[in-house]
């Protein structure tokens, strides 16, 4: 058995996590923002009133900052790819090269081309090129998003592809699965609609601002209206994704379901937990209470997991140690079948080698037997198939709380500002002007549920990240994320700066130029 | 839909030179954007000029030159990681599985 170097896959991870948690503040406010600046512009050209359109100009600039500081930063992922999960890379070349290439065609040409027209073009082209430019800036930005989602909702649910034991290479074999992989589609719709809850609660945000600061009234009310349309119903359409991802999970990954829920011993009628704190002591199998303090909602977590109300939802220990009643096979056999995979795609390997392709073709159908379960034969213990239980918990009931409250939030300053009478209650503004800090927690949890709740995988029961990692000295990954730590906080200091000084110059801005 | 504010219809042959004209009027008229693009200057050298060149470099495509040593040396890094002595370890499994199971 091969020494694992877990120091190098933790700093590995670590680094994976600090880049995508800085890529995703710019992602979802250039979502969500771009559709805003859209919705403005439209009443613009529809009312023809100028001060929607100094409402648009003033927008689209915070929307430029933001694309312009956030540009690019997804690349460093790839890069990353490349050196410290070489041999993850070299897996799913096949797999990831048409979504992110198709990717990078639509941001280049739909954003790029477009992008320009949205700050070079007013008072240059006509007002319906120029609003039809703002659409296609927006509905490109998202069609990106897609192809992200794609490749993240494959390594979640690996489907359409057939594994090269010759390459070493999952090789795409039906481009329409990996498309709509139900994973991937429930991921899009539950993400974008995220990031456009997230770009309405950042308009309020900024207007709550200059309410509070008794500056520009108007064009914050006017700001608050449309955003909170947006926001409320993007937030009712996130709780609806949200349950549709949850599903997915329970069918695809039952235990990522199981750790974000804290649910040890599977039940049917499971309930599901409201507020609760896990107890750090427990380990799979043992007999300590999984939870110190609980509160249960019944019922709703079968509901959520299989659309039944006594359907029974596997847990932790179920999933590990197998359940012969429930037909829960567990991970100790799938180890075993797991390292057969294995071995016999080495003899593969060493006929092939030796020219004895007899021999190669008896291990090679051997090695389809077991070929589902080749990622758990890298496992030594079948504990080790259980994500950190708390990490994901807290996550993802963090962003269940807020993404609950945003509906409401959206609805009551509606309601307030379709009767204005925004700042006559004292407590509306200070709550509208942290709502964007509170989406920004929802909206990086949402990733820690994602991507933590699917650990010890980097592919889905395939390729774990210890074998995904390359070997490199764990010194080496250690550098680099400080650099990163240090040019993504430069970056972020930036954007905050020159954000905070456009914002305060207000409206007179104009366009950005 | 005209393309343009007065919605003057051009020809085909004055298209490249209205663009041009365009990109080319929309950067110098640049305020704040000027600040961004340096931004954004800045942010491509570091991660293309210094990131990926001295600390990010492509693993299998530094050390290996064909693709055929690179599937060998993940087939061997990915078989070399769970093969050894399988049925020792399978058994080790199961009998740690089946203690967990009695308790």
């Amino acid at each position: 058995m091969m020494n694992i170097d877990w120091n190098l896959v933790n700093w590995a991870r670590a680094q994976f996590a600090l880049t995508a948690l800085y890529h995703w503040i710019f992602v979802p406010l250039t979502l969500g923002l771009s559709f805003l600046c859209a919705f403005f512009e439209s009443i613009y050209v529809r009312t023809g009133k100028e001060e929607w359109k100094n409402i648009t100009k003033f927008w689209m600039t915070l929307f430029g900052i933001n694309f312009a500081i956030g540009v690019a930063t997804g690349i460093i992922l790839e890069f990353e790819f490349g050196t410290n999960w070489s041999n993850y890379s070299w897996i799913v070349g096949d797999i990831f090269g048409a979504p992110l290439a198709i990717e990078g065609i639509f941001a280049f040409f739909l954003e790029a081309t477009f992008f320009a027209v949205m700050f070079f073009g007013w008072n240059r082209v006509s007002k319906k090129f120029h609003l039809l430019s703002t659409w296609m800036v927006a509905i490109g930005s998202n069609l990106s998003a897609v192809w992200i989602l794609v490749a993240n909702g494959w390594m979640q649910n690996p489907v359409g592809m057939v594994f090269n034991p010759e390459t070493a290479r999952f090789e795409m074999d039906n481009f329409a699965a990996v498309v709509f992989n139900p994973v991937a589609v429930s991921k899009f719709v539950h993400t974008s609609s995220s990031g456009f809850l997230f770009g309405s609660l950042f308009v309020l945000t900024v207007s709550c601002w200059f309410l509070m600061k008794g500056r520009h009234i108007q064009m914050a009310r006017k700001s608050i209206v449309v955003a909170c349309v947006f926001g409320l119903l993007s937030s009712c359409f996130v709780a609806f994704t949200g349950d549709e991802s949850a599903f997915e999970v329970a069918q695809k990954q039952p235990m990522k379901l199981a750790a974000i829920e804290g649910l040890y011993k599977g039940e049917t009628k499971a309930g599901i937990i409201a507020a609760g704190i896990p107890n750090p002591a427990k380990q799979p199998g043992d007999n300590n209470e999984p939870f110190l303090f609980e509160i249960k909602i019944p019922y709703l977590l079968s509901i959520l997991a299989n659309r039944s109300l006594d359907s029974f939802v596997p847990g932790i220990d179920d999933l590990v140690f197998g359940n012969s009643e429930q037909n829960i096979e567990g991970v100790g056999s799938k180890i075993a079948k797991g390292k057969q995979a294995i071995s016999d795609l080495a003899m593969f390997k060493k006929a092939k080698r030796q020219n004895d392709e007899n021999k190669a073709k008896i291990f090679l159908e051997k090695f389809r037997q077991n070929q589902e379960h080749l990622g758990y034969g890298y496992l030594d213990r079948p504990e080790q198939a259980v994500p950190p239980v708390a990490t994901p918990y807290y996550a993802f009931h963090i962003m269940v709380i807020l993404g609950t409250l945003f509906p409401v939030l959206f609805a009551v300053f509606l309601f307030y500002a379709l009767k204005d009478r925004l700042t006559q209650v004292k407590w509306l503004l200070p709550v509208g002007f942290v709502s964007f800090f509170l989406g920004l927690i929802a909206s990086e949890s949402g990733w820690i549920v994602a991507e933590v709740g699917r650990q010890p995988w980097a592919i889905n029961g395939l390729l774990p990240v210890q074998t995904a990692v390359t070997n490199l000295s764990a010194r080496n990954v250690q550098i680099t994320f400080f650099m990163f730590l240090a040019v993504f906080t430069i970056l972020l200091i930036a954007e905050i700066k020159i954000m905070l000084k456009q914002i305060s110059i207000g409206p007179e801005g104009g366009a950005l130029k | 839909m005209s393309f343009t504010e007065t919605g003057t219809k051009m020809t085909l042959a004055q298209i490249p030179k209205t663009v041009f004209s365009f990109y080319r009027d929309g950067f110098a008229a640049m305020n704040l954007g000027r600040k961004l693009w340096m931004i954004i200057i800045i942010k491509l050298f570091v991660i293309f000029a210094v990131l990926k060149l001295f600390f990010f470099p492509d693993y299998l495509g530094t050390k290996f030159k064909t693709d055929r040593q690179r599937a060998d040396y993940v087939i061997d890094r990915i078989t070399l990681t769970g093969s050894a002595d399988v049925s020792a370890q399978t058994d080790n499994i199961f009998a740690h599985h089946k203690q967990k199971e009695e308790n």
